[in-house]
Formats: C-alpha cells, structure tokens, sequence
C-alpha cells in the first residue's frame, strides 16, 4: 500500500518530529507511564504479525508470526494495563 | 474495502498521537491511556478484515496466550519492580518486530520473488534492531531484577571485540540487502544482532539502566517502525517513529541529567566492576556521625520545614508508604514536607514519582530538581533516604571527580541534613560523598524502611 519509498520515508520523518513534539510537553512527573504506554504503542508491530500468520498455507513464517502475535500482544494488553494502574495512583485524593 | 482500511489506520494514528498528547497533564493522562489503547483496537481490527488475512485461528492462539501472560504481568508486577517490567516489554516487542520482518523475508524466499526498493534494507533493520532490542532487553531485565550481576561486566579488549563484532553484523546487513533470497547471511545477521544485544548491555552498569532502558524503548519504535516499511504499512511507520522519538528524548534527559555523552554511558562501563578500590590515595580520614532516630525526632520536631530525597536505597527497601507516612506526621504537626525528585533517581525516568504515587503522597508535593534546589538554603531539614551520587557535592566543586559536572540537589546547603544508609558503602559511581562528613550532616545507619518507620513513631511520641 506504500509502494513509494519516498511516501513513506516523508511520513516517518514527519512522524518522528510529531513525537518529539508531543513526547516533550510529557513533564518528568509522568515518565515512567510514559514509557510503559510507548512501550505497548510499540506493540503495533502486531499488525505486522496478523498479516504474517492470517496466511492461508501453514509455513516457517505463520509459526513466527503465531510467536510474534504472542511478544506483541503481551507488550499491548501488558503495556495499556500497568499504564492505568500507574495512571490511577496519580489521582488526587478527595481528601487532600 | 481497503481504503477504508486505509482510512482506519490514519483514524488509528491519530487516536495514538492524541492519546499521547493527554498524556502531558495527571489529570488528563488516564483518558489518553484510554485513547491511545482504543488507537491500537482500531488498528488490530482493521488489519483483521484485510482480505490477505484467511486464517484466524493462529491468531486468536497469539492473542489469547499473549493477553494472558500481558494482563498477569500488569496486574501483579509491584510498582518497584516498573523498570524490570518495562525492559521486559521493550523486548517482546522488539522480538516481535524481528519475528515480523523475518517472517515477511522467509515468504519472499519461499515464493522465490526479490524483495524491492527500500524492503530488503527496512526487513535487516527489523532483524538487527528488533533482535538486538530482544537479548538486550532481557539482560536490562535480569541486571535489574538480580538475576545477574548489576554491576558493569568488562574484560580487557571488549571495545575491540564489540567493534570487530559490530563491524561484522553491518557487513552481514548488507549482503542481506545486496541478495534478500540468500539464507546464510541471514542467520548471521539474527545470531549476531542477538549477541550485540547481550555484549552491549553487560558492560553497563545499575544506575544507568534509566538511560539504557529509554534507549532501547526508542529501539523498539524503530524496529516496529521498520517493520512499517517492510509491509508498506503507514500505520505501522507513524506509531513506531512516535515510540522512536520518545525513547530518544527520554535518553536525552537522563544523559543530561548525568552530564554525560551517550557514548560514555554505553560505553564507559562506569562503576565497573574491576574498578574498585576508589580513587587512588583519597583514603578518607574523616568519620561520619551516627545517630538515632529518636535524636532526628528531636530536630524534626524543633524545625519549619522539611524536604525529602528519594532514591534507589528506597525502593529497594519499599520505604514508599513508610516515607509517605512520615510526610504526613510531620504536616500534621505544621512541618511543610515537600519531595525533591532528580531526574536519574532510581532505575528508570520518573521512577520515584510512580513510587511516591502508589502510597498516595499528592503530586503537587513533588518537586523537580531546577525548581527545589533554590529553597534549600531556607529549609530546615533535608532528608536523604537511600540517594547518593544525585547529592554528592563534589559533582560542583571537585574537577578530579568522576561525577563532576553533573547537576545534583544541593541538600547540603539545608541547615540539617539526614542521611539513612545502610552502610558507609560509596553509591553506585565509586566515589566518596564529602556530604556524609558535613558538619551539618547527621547518618543514622539502617534499613530505610525500619528507620523511618522508627523516626514516625518517635516524631509521635514527642507531640
């Protein structure tokens, strides 16, 4: 679908400077949520692993890509989940 | 029924940009988790009803086995284990890109069709990165949960060996581009990029996971946005740049932080192992002060105003609800209490500020470094619980110092200092902290969890 390399070197590099952007108004207080939560954006590459195993023929490449849907659904589902429980200790007590 | 799959990815990369955008304020960040994860729905769902996508029963396996394993993880994981969980993270998810660029050159091998235009060089950069980001990954993991030694691990010659080895992966990297279909290349560049993985890591040492951490999560991003190219996936190419990005601006700060070059953190092996014995001839003469809890009671009860330290020492002792506890005995007696938060304290970025937040102490009461080191020289108390190198006063004054030149608290200029540790044990860089000797610097040796449980109980019996 990209078949321009040129298409999407443009995007990469643009998206590159959309995360700096956006990465830098993160203040320190948040870092470590931040990196879990980048870290299961980086699960993404399960698309990449849907597309290598939803094949038809049973080869090589849909056992790496059963192993593949594996790593990156743990970096996902893991990645979001302990992101909201960090997320929720920075509540404000009603209290306070 | 493509374009509008099409259609979906940018709807998707624009829930992740969002998403991340909330993530600027506390109050907003929950609902960006939320979004950002709803991003990667659309984008799973998406590529579930493209028309290459016939099977789904090894992917409901996948996901089934990985979402149990993920949502365990999250759930049990303590918040003092963070760094170990995110290295883990980082991993799978750069096995994963490796895994995904491996399976896509093994399809074109098999259907004998030669990869084309930027394809052949994205599939060795998603094994090679995505590989590397997997061993070294794992190594982060087990320096930071003690599986390993923590400590920096060299030998004589391991520059020379890391480079011949570096050199020889990049050679490999480029007959897999020169000639996709030819198998043996590729196993060299898999088995090296995994060892490059472990030889890189080794050498670096505990406190500066915070920076090999980030590096790698910026790894991550960049195997998944190769990956991207790979499958001509825009989706796949902005989502993994933004992780990219990310990871390098977080290893920016701590390098800042740390006042010292990238290179010289992954390749300095700082607080190496061999390097013991400290500086030679600077046997320290001086003796430190021991106290007591009851005796800093006494002095926490006469004073105004109190700034706490954290570092690594607390969270391994799990000191956080203690700490918190203390915090709220001093305010109930009228003593201000505010934390003062380095960048690099603990194992990974905000490290202390997730800890502080699990016992609940209120974010407005933790404060970055720029901004407290001003009120010290006001401030009564300043208590260090479990820090050392992000106090060491040499790091201003002594040019012969490792860590000079490295911006740290000034809690030397409060009027007291409190110093809990374990033992007189110099921190993680090697050198000795003039601090301890201050006049005004008074150690009470101990586990940081039971003293400061004991300085509670005395601040309440003196009320």
């Amino acid at each position: 679908m990209l078949d321009n390399p040129a298409a999407a070197l443009t995007i990469f590099v643009l998206a590159i400077f959309v995360g700096f952007e956006v990465i830098s108004k993160v203040p320190p207080l948040l870092h470590t949520p931040l990196m879990s939560g980048s870290n299961a954006i980086s699960g993404i590459t399960i698309v990449g692993a849907i597309l290598a195993s939803g094949t038809e023929e049973r080869t090589l490449s849909t056992v790496l890509g059963f192993v593949a849907i594996v790593f990156a659904t743990i970096n996902v589902v893991g990645g979001f989940l302990v992101t909201d429980r960090m997320l929720g200790m920075f509540k404000k007590k009603p209290s306070a | 029924m493509n374009q509008a799959i099409q259609f979906a990815y940018l709807f998707s990369a624009v829930l992740l940009i969002v998403g991340m955008q909330n993530l600027a304020s506390p109050k907003t960040a929950p609902r960006g988790n939320l979004i950002a994860a709803t991003g990667m729905a659309v984008a799973i769902i998406a590529t579930l009803l493209m028309n290459q996508v016939v099977s789904y029963t090894v992917i409901l396996a996948g996901v089934v086995v990985g979402s149990a394993i993920g949502a365990m993880l999250a759930t049990r994981i303590q918040m003092t284990a963070m760094p170990q969980m995110v290295a883990l993270l980082n991993g799978f998810g750069g096995g994963a890109s490796a895994l995904v660029a491996s399976a896509e050159l093994l399809n074109y091998m098999r259907a004998g069709e030669e990869p084309v235009g930027i394809v052949p060089l994205a599939i060795a950069m998603g094994v090679l990165i995505g590989g590397l980001t997997f061993t070294g990954s794992l190594v982060a993991f087990g320096k930071l949960q003690e599986l390993v030694r923590g400590a920096a691990v060299v030998y004589p010659g391991q520059q020379i060996v890391n480079g011949l080895l570096g050199l020889i992966t990049l050679v490999a990297c480029g007959m897999v581009v020169m000639s996709p279909l030819d198998i043996a290349p590729y196993y060299v560049m898999l088995g090296l990029s995994l060892l490059m993985g472990v030889l890189l890591v080794i050498p670096i040492g505990g406190a500066d996971m915070p920076v090999v951490i980030s590096l790698l999560n910026s790894y991550s991003g960049i195997a998944a946005a190769a990956t991207g190219f790979v499958l001509g996936n825009a989706g796949l190419v902005i989502s993994g740049s933004l992780v990219g990005a990310s990871g390098i601006i977080l290893t920016k700060i701590m390098c800042d932080a740390m006042n010292r070059s990238l290179t010289n953190v992954l390749f300095g092996a700082f607080g190496a192992v061999e390097a013991g014995g400290g500086p030679a001839g600077a046997v320290e003469t001086r003796t430190a002060k021991g106290y007591t809890p009851e005796d800093a009671a006494v002095i926490f009860s006469n004073s105004r105003s109190c700034i706490v330290i954290p570092g690594y020492g607390m969270a391994v002792a799990q000191a956080q609800h203690a700490v918190a506890e203390l915090a709220e005995t001093l305010e109930a007696k009228g003593i201000s209490v505010k934390f003062a938060i380095h960048p690099v304290a603990g194992r990974m970025p905000g490290h202390m500020n997730v800890l502080l937040a699990e016992a609940d102490v209120p974010y407005e009461g933790l404060v970055e470094m720029d901004e407290i080191n001003p009120e010290f020289p006001e401030t009564d108390v300043a208590l260090v619980i479990g820090a050392n190198d992000v106090v060491n006063p040499d790091a201003r004054t002594d040019k012969g110092s490792p860590i000079y030149g490295m911006p740290i608290l000034d809690c030397d200029r409060a009027q007291h200092v409190f110093v809990i540790k374990r033992s007189m044990n110099p921190g993680f860089a090697g050198v000795q902290n003039p601090l301890f000797f201050n006049d005004n610097t008074m150690m009470i040796f101990g586990d940081a969890k039971g003293v400061v449980l004991k300085l509670v109980e005395s601040v309440k019996d003196l009320a």
